[in-house]
């Protein structure tokens, strides 16, 4: 009996759609949100998360009606987030379908928004997503879709918000994202080893060796991913068949 | 035949509305007592902290008439706190009474795992399973909880490792009536949860046409 690792695609949503950042090219769009949830539904991801980059004020609605469109096509757990700045914000979230909720820059501003949110909802519904750089020997967390340096320490402020609640840890790392070379295992197993919730890693997936190399040394709980199943360069159910063949204990059957 | 959704004001209700239609299930969402005295079969789904739960059910007058249901043997599952409030009570929140059909109180997981006890996990069966008909031994269930219910509790038919042994699937049944229960998420736990529910639907429909006749 095993805990299996989970693979979970992540949908970047903007004005309803999912899109992928290119580098000073703006946002590329991937596709209709539920169309892709119901495939990843049925490939055999464990999870799925979905995120509002755009989090403006007037956005929030379209996000919401997209948790429900999203929440609809799915039989596994869906995380969601982006912006979420208030306890009320969360509800809704939760009540259009998600299972649980991430929250960032507000946490960071008043983490007593993570303390809120796990005692109304329970600690399995609050996610902490962290978006960290690499500053000399550790790393430094980052808020608004890491335009802004906080000051904390990546390690330290992971292990406050598991104190004040938070259940889960969304961890990317930035130096990473988008650039294909691989997860960072040396954060991802440093975090997994200063908390004791589970840890989901983020940032820089490419390859299946990558996959396996996060969950066999940096010792992640999860591992995220967004283009590389959007573009159907690789499939969740050749990747779990490889990491299996690793020795990765994944879920295999539906 | 309808099964009452108990609504006690948090928690996902609409995944095991969905969950269950896609069955061909009726569903109604419970928030008054009659609602639960007149319903075939209820599901009590749950999420968030046992102390929330107990007395959102304790505000809507549902303790006593989910009690008086079983008595009059209408059938229950319990999803995940759900489950847990089936005990008499939890160490997240002393004091507090859960429904108490079982003796047990639910414990907090240890703390040399990591807990939550969150993703997909196997289960062992210790006793032949209504709930688990057809359903492979290797198969994976979705979990996300801190607290669990001891695997020793009679009504354990499959228990789960985590640290501890707990219970994952319990089902009992008396001169009353059948309480179930599952500590993971059916609703979310892919193909393999779908055919938990419908174990579920099915053992119920068949119980209720064997007592009208």
């Amino acid at each position: 009996m095993t805990l299996a690792r989970r693979i979970i695609p992540c949908l970047d949503v903007d004005a309803g759609r999912v899109v992928k950042g290119v580098e000073f090219q703006g946002l590329r769009d991937m596709g209709d949100p539920a169309e892709l949830a119901a495939r990843y539904n049925v490939e055999g991801a464990d999870e799925l998360v979905v995120l509002d980059i755009s989090a403006s004020h007037q956005g929030r609605s379209t996000f919401l009606d997209t948790i429900r469109r999203v929440a609809e096509q799915l039989n596994i757990p869906l995380t969601a987030g982006g912006g979420i700045r208030k306890m009320e914000e969360g509800r809704a979230v939760l009540l259009a379908g998600a299972d649980k909720v991430t929250v960032n820059t507000a946490a960071v501003q008043r983490p007593e928004l993570i303390s809120e949110l796990s005692q109304q909802f329970g600690a399995q519904a609050v996610v902490l997503s962290l978006d960290v750089k690499r500053k000399g020997d550790s790393w430094e967390a980052y808020t608004r879709g890491g335009r802004d340096a906080t000051g904390l320490d990546a390690a330290a402020w992971a292990a406050e918000a598991v104190s004040r609640g938070a259940g889960e840890i969304l961890l990317t790392s930035i130096d990473r994202d988008g650039t294909c070379s691989g997860f960072d295992c040396e954060l991802t197993a440093k975090i997994a080893a200063t908390v004791s919730v589970p840890v989901i890693a983020s940032g820089g997936a490419s390859t299946f060796e990558d996959f396996a190399d996060v969950f066999l040394k940096g010792c992640a709980d999860a591992a995220l991913a967004a283009s590389i199943f959007h573009m159907e360069t690789q499939s969740i159910a050749a990747l779990k068949k490889f990491l299996a063949g690793r020795g990765v204990p994944v879920r295999t059957s539906r | 035949m309808k099964i009452a959704i108990v609504d006690y004001g948090a928690g996902n209700l609409p995944s095991v509305e969905r969950a269950l239609r896609k069955l061909g299930a009726e569903t109604e969402r419970a928030v008054e007592p009659q609602q639960v005295a007149s319903a075939g079969a209820i599901v009590l789904p749950g999420v968030g902290h046992f102390a929330a739960f107990v007395a959102g059910l304790r505000e809507r007058n549902l303790t006593e008439s989910l009690r008086a249901a079983h008595d009059s043997g209408v059938p229950i599952l319990g999803i995940c706190l759900g489950l847990q409030a089936m005990f008499a009570s939890s160490e997240e929140a002393p004091g507090e009474p859960g429904l108490g059909f079982f003796p047990e109180e639910v414990s907090a997981l240890p703390t040399n795992v990591k807990s939550p006890h969150i993703g997909w996990n196997q289960v062992r069966r210790v006793q032949e399973s209504a709930l688990l008909r057809g359903i492979p031994e290797d198969a994976y269930f979705y979990f996300a909880h801190s607290y669990a219910a001891p695997a020793s509790a009679a009504p354990t038919v499959a228990a789960c490792d985590h640290g501890v042994s707990f219970a994952a699937v319990i089902e009992h049944r008396n001169a009353k009536g059948s309480l179930f229960g599952v500590q993971f998420h059916p609703e979310k736990s892919g193909e393999t949860g779908a055919l938990v529910l419908r174990n579920f639907v099915e053992s119920v429909r068949g119980e209720r046409t064997e007592s009208m006749t």
